[in-house]
């Protein structure tokens, strides 16, 4: 099996089995404030650090480094639909014709 | 169908809602209605940016059948487009579905939530797990919703999961007719770029309070400064110790509402 094919089906498997537990365990468990506070903050650093990675990160034969390209600047442009509340597929959308746009010229 | 007559009383309800038993069911037919619809509208705005979703999968070269299979049984997109971003990037399958899990996480907070809302037992609790997602979530727990919240958690819930993998379908489709042709580099498309902006999306509503927003830039910088020395998919996995290390710290008084967009 491909490391394809075993992160898809092992991902999803745990992915629901973590829904399933949300619904099963006592409520009190959200009461403890760490227990809160550490689910609330994971997302945050998680998806945080995705940007990152997806904006800077590129590999070369020397392997992964980091590097500023048009990316960037899609980055950029989805921050600032962000802030005019632009909707999700219009932020996207943006981030890619930018930079899309930018190695054209 | 036919609405007729619909006051605008979705938001304003709250103060009536405990009140009269007796001679509201108009009334409380009209709410469910205005939930309906409002899960209707999220499920569709949703939904679409599955092609999104798609198009990205299958040029980070997973299969149409994999993209599509994703989508239908890990049906979380933040897990999805960071299992898709990890393999893409040359991480492992650990490394990726480790990602995919620690994200899904949040999931397990939101069921803890609906749990009294929903009610549901044995194999009902199975299938209703699978539709505990940011936007389901978000609809059953609005005040809005008071009242009807198996309703707007079940529209929301089933509406997205169908047009999330419509769309999926359509996106990886799309992705796979442009393969050699010169646009299969997803650079020239930026598609790459675009990874990144729908990251920065689900990210943005959550960035509520000075706690969650250094959290991000703490996150985002461990990240960036093991990517030269670390193996793909590693630098994501460690800025989660951010997450534990402030949430162990920090009172969770300073975070905000309830810690959820």
């Amino acid at each position: 099996m491909s490391a394809a094919w075993a992160a898809v089906l092992v991902g999803a498997a745990g992915c629901w089995l973590l829904k399933v537990l949300g619904l099963s365990v006592p409520a009190r468990w959200l009461a403890r404030p760490r227990v809160a506070a550490v689910a609330a903050l994971l997302p945050v650093a998680l998806l945080a650090a995705l940007v990152a990675v997806q904006t800077a990160a590129t590999s070369t034969a020397e392997g992964p480094a980091l590097a500023l390209d048009a990316r960037l600047a899609g980055l950029g442009a989805a921050a600032l639909l962000l802030l005019v509340r632009a909707p999700f597929l219009v932020v996207v959308v943006g981030g890619a014709a930018t930079a899309a746009l930018l190695r054209l010229a | 169908m036919s609405a007729p007559g619909h006051e605008h009383h979705d938001e304003h309800h709250d103060e009536h809602h405990d009140g009269h038993r007796d001679g509201n069911r108009g009334a409380n037919r009209d709410e469910r209605r205005a939930v309906v619809r409002a899960g209707l509208a999220v499920g569709l705005a949703t939904g679409t940016y599955g092609v999104s979703f798609g198009a990205v999968a299958v040029t980070s070269g997973l299969s149409v059948l994999q993209t599509c299979l994703l989508s239908l049984l890990m049906f979380t997109g933040a897990s999805q487009f960071a299992l898709v971003g990890v393999l893409g990037a040359g991480g492992g399958a650990v490394a990726a579905a480790a990602t995919a899990l620690l994200l899904g996480t949040r999931n397990t907070l939101y069921g803890l939530r609906l749990a009294p809302l929903l009610g549901v037992r044995g194999w009902r609790r199975a299938a209703a797990a699978h539709l505990v997602i940011d936007e389901s979530t978000a609809v059953a727990t609005a005040p809005a919703s008071r009242g009807h919240e198996r309703t707007g958690f079940l529209v929301t819930g089933v509406s997205v999961l169908v047009l999330w993998n419509a769309f999926t379908l359509v996106g990886a489709l799309a992705g796979t007719a442009l393969a050699g042709s010169p646009w299969a580099d997803p650079r020239t498309l930026g598609l790459d770029a675009a990874v990144g902006a729908a990251f920065l999306a689900l990210l943005w509503p959550r960035l509520t309070s000075t706690t969650t927003r250094l959290v991000a830039l703490a996150g985002a910088a461990v990240a960036l400064g093991l990517v030269p020395v670390t193996l793909a998919g590693v630098p994501v996995l460690a800025a989660g110790g951010v997450a534990l290390l402030v949430g162990a710290l920090v009172r969770p008084a300073s975070l905000g509402s309830e810690g959820r967009s």
